[in-house]
């Protein structure tokens, strides 16, 4: 339970309730290994601990990332950290996008607005050996153009053409020129073979949900489709007791479930 | 289910017969090793477990009366030390404290400095009347906190040096069903000595088995002499007609799929309505073992700690994530911590994480009843035909 404690070395706003976090080891500390799709417990000193998917790439070239939103007490203090800050770190914790077994098939990623940031590393991950996989096709929707996170970075992977980028909104404003619809309006239209794909989810439950049900009609196998939990946690470990989703612990057998697996309990209320 | 410091349990010992000043023997052969005697006595008008120095503490002549909702001390026509049944607080309460700091930190110019709280001195706690029920459930938080993936190193350090001197039960309550449960009245393992209490007319002993090696050395200090065949059989009498006295049952047959597929049961509803969500069947509780992580700082902003306090999935903080509690109402609650107990645990843990010892019934408030809910849910399991 005693985090590690890493230093600030940049805060960054992306839309108006999200901002990122790069962090640096202390003293020599080891750059930290992470599978995409875990998470950290991030301690805000004081003030109190939370869990957040980690957004950088895997490899040791990026500085440890978080990306997350501004809604409880530990986040608001977090987004007022400065460069320089302290910021205890506990993890890496979970399961991750088991990219390794996407074969040479075709890789669909889904997200839902703050679900971009636990699949970025996934993303990464993927574009560092391009070649071992199919078409790797991304389905990003948000509510609207403004919550689009990693906007730049958005850009720059549509221009290498090795990437199928589709973003949609909710609600348009005037100068949006993208697709308006929930996200799981692009699943039908979007280039993938299913035989063999693999799909990876995170989002809103209620948006995995219904972006499950278009990739089963699209024809992906739910032992091939990926979805990433939340849930309340204190400790990561599965000893606190609040991350249970029936059987599972959220935090060590998850966050990232193969769909099949929690088939049975996904969608049912207040589990 | 083993006591972790004394190596491979073995065979418990032929049987041996103890007097009632034998106990006194017993206790100061504990204090002598320098342990911590922990034991029941009397408080707050119930038996509960307290540091205790002698067998003068027990509860001599003592018994308890329990229906759902009702606790009651009674006094017994004999003078048995352990004639009776689980109090309201559970031996988890010395392993697993129910607020424990766990650090402090000092924040000085850009470096935090964190002090992990230790005992000054190692716990070493002997534990005196384990019940068969309460060895159940300490072997479930054993597996809870010692057996997975991470070790919790609070729970270790006192239950490293943890020595059990059980008692077979021969006095179950009203609420009481390990019988059912298959974790009592009789101690099966997970203690160094178990001890049957017999009061056969003006003769009161016990009969004594050690199943460790440190056990038989314990044991070996206390004046005692073989069990003949009468008194071996009393003993056993005494435990087979606990496990025909207990008050309750729950038919625990396929109830994993009887939880996993009622779900939706009306029954949720009917009881939630009674429900407090007061979190006192979690308290009370043996194996219940969800905390909370509180970060606390001074005025100045430069001392953090961090607490570790039992918490309970009947709060709506409990399961609360951005936009609202996942389990908002009772019904979900009492659900969760339902089928926790008796379906999801075995997923988890390879056990059920309910043990009979009957406390949640007896410390409810409003008397709702486990092995009456089991019943109940099985009586509108409306999908059995289908399965």
């Amino acid at each position: 339970m005693i985090p590690d404690f890493y230093k600030v070395s940049l805060v960054r706003q992306e839309t108006h309730d999200t901002f990122t976090l790069e962090l640096e080891g202390q003293d020599g500390q080891p750059p930290m290994s992470f599978e995409p799709g875990q998470f950290n417990m991030l301690y805000v000193f004081g003030v109190g601990e939370v869990p957040i998917s980690i957004s950088s790439g895997p490899g040791r070239k990026m500085p440890l990332t978080h990306t997350t939103r501004e809604v409880g007490t530990v986040t608001k203090a977090m987004r007022k950290l400065k460069r320089g800050d302290v910021l205890g770190v506990r993890g890496p914790f979970g399961s991750h996008w088991p990219v390794e077994h996407a074969g040479n098939g075709d890789v669909i990623i889904v997200a839902g607005g703050i679900g971009l940031a636990p699949l970025r590393p996934a993303l990464y991950e993927l574009l560092s050996r391009r070649n071992h996989y199919g078409r790797i096709v991304l389905l990003y929707g948000t509510r609207s153009p403004d919550d689009i996170l990693y906007l730049d970075e958005l850009k720059h992977w549509r221009s290498q053409f090795d990437l199928e980028i589709h973003v949609t909104v909710d609600r348009a404003v005037g100068s949006w020129r993208g697709n308006v619809g929930l996200v799981t309006s692009l699943i039908p239209k979007a280039p993938f073979d299913p035989t063999g794909a693999m799909a990876l989810v995170c989002g809103p439950e209620v948006m995995m949900r219904f972006t499950v049900q278009e990739l089963r009609r699209r024809g992906v196998s739910p032992s091939r489709i990926y979805v990433s939990m939340e849930r309340n946690m204190k400790c990561g470990m599965g000893f606190c007791g609040h991350c249970q989703h029936g059987p599972h612990f959220v935090c060590k057998d998850g966050p990232v479930f193969q769909f099949d697996e929690i088939e049975e309990l996904f969608g049912k209320r207040e589990i | 289910m083993t006591s972790p410091h004394q190596g491979a349990p073995h065979a418990p010992s032929v049987p041996s017969v103890i007097e009632p000043q034998g106990l006194e023997q017993l206790f100061a052969a504990l204090l002598r090793r320098n342990y911590k005697l922990v034991g029941p006595t009397l408080r707050d008008g119930t038996i509960t477990y307290e540091e205790i120095s002698s067998p003068s503490d027990l509860p001599a002549g003592w018994t308890d009366e329990q229906q759902p909702g009702m606790y009651r001390l009674k006094t017994r026509d004999d003078n048995a030390v352990f004639g009776y049944a689980a109090g309201p607080q559970s031996w988890k309460r010395i392993l697993y404290p129910s607020v424990l700091r766990l650090w402090q930190a000092h924040r000085k110019g850009g470096k935090v400095e964190v002090t992990v709280d230790k005992p000054a001195e190692e716990p070493r706690y002997a534990f005196i009347g384990v019940r068969a029920c309460e060895l159940q459930a300490i072997g479930i938080q054993d597996k809870v906190f010692l057996h997975g993936n991470y070790v919790d190193p609070n729970y270790q350090l006192r239950r490293e040096h943890n020595f059990i001197v059980a008692v077979n039960c021969t006095a179950p309550a009203g609420t009481c069903f390990c019988a059912s449960m298959d974790s009592g009245p009789r101690a099966k393992g997970g203690y160094d000595i178990a001890l049957t209490e017999v009061i056969l007319g003006t003769e009161h002993y016990f009969v004594a088995t050690a199943a460790t090696k440190f056990g038989t050395e314990v044991l070996g200090e206390v004046e005692c002499r073989p069990a003949n065949e009468k008194q071996v059989t009393a003993a056993e009498a005494a435990i087979n007609a606990a496990a025909e006295n207990m008050g309750r049952t729950i038919d625990t047959t396929d109830i994993r799929q009887l939880l996993n597929r009622n779900f939706e049961n009306p029954r949720w509803e009917t009881t939630a309505a009674r429900c407090l969500a007061c979190a006192n069947c979690t308290m009370v509780c043996p194996t219940c073992f969800c905390h909370n992580i509180e970060d606390v700082s001074d005025l100045t902003g430069e001392v953090a700690e961090r607490w570790r306090k039992w918490d309970s999935c009947f709060t709506t903080a409990f399961s609360y994530i951005h936009g609202g509690s996942v389990r908002y109402s009772p019904a979900a609650r009492y659900r969760q911590w339902l089928t926790h107990k008796l379906s999801t645990w075995h997923d988890q843990f390879g056990t059920s994480g309910c043990v009979g010892c009957g406390r949640c019934i007896t410390w409810c408030p409003v008397g709702i009843d486990i092995t009456e809910e089991v019943r109940a849910i099985r009586d509108k399991d409306h999908s059995r035909e289908e399965v």
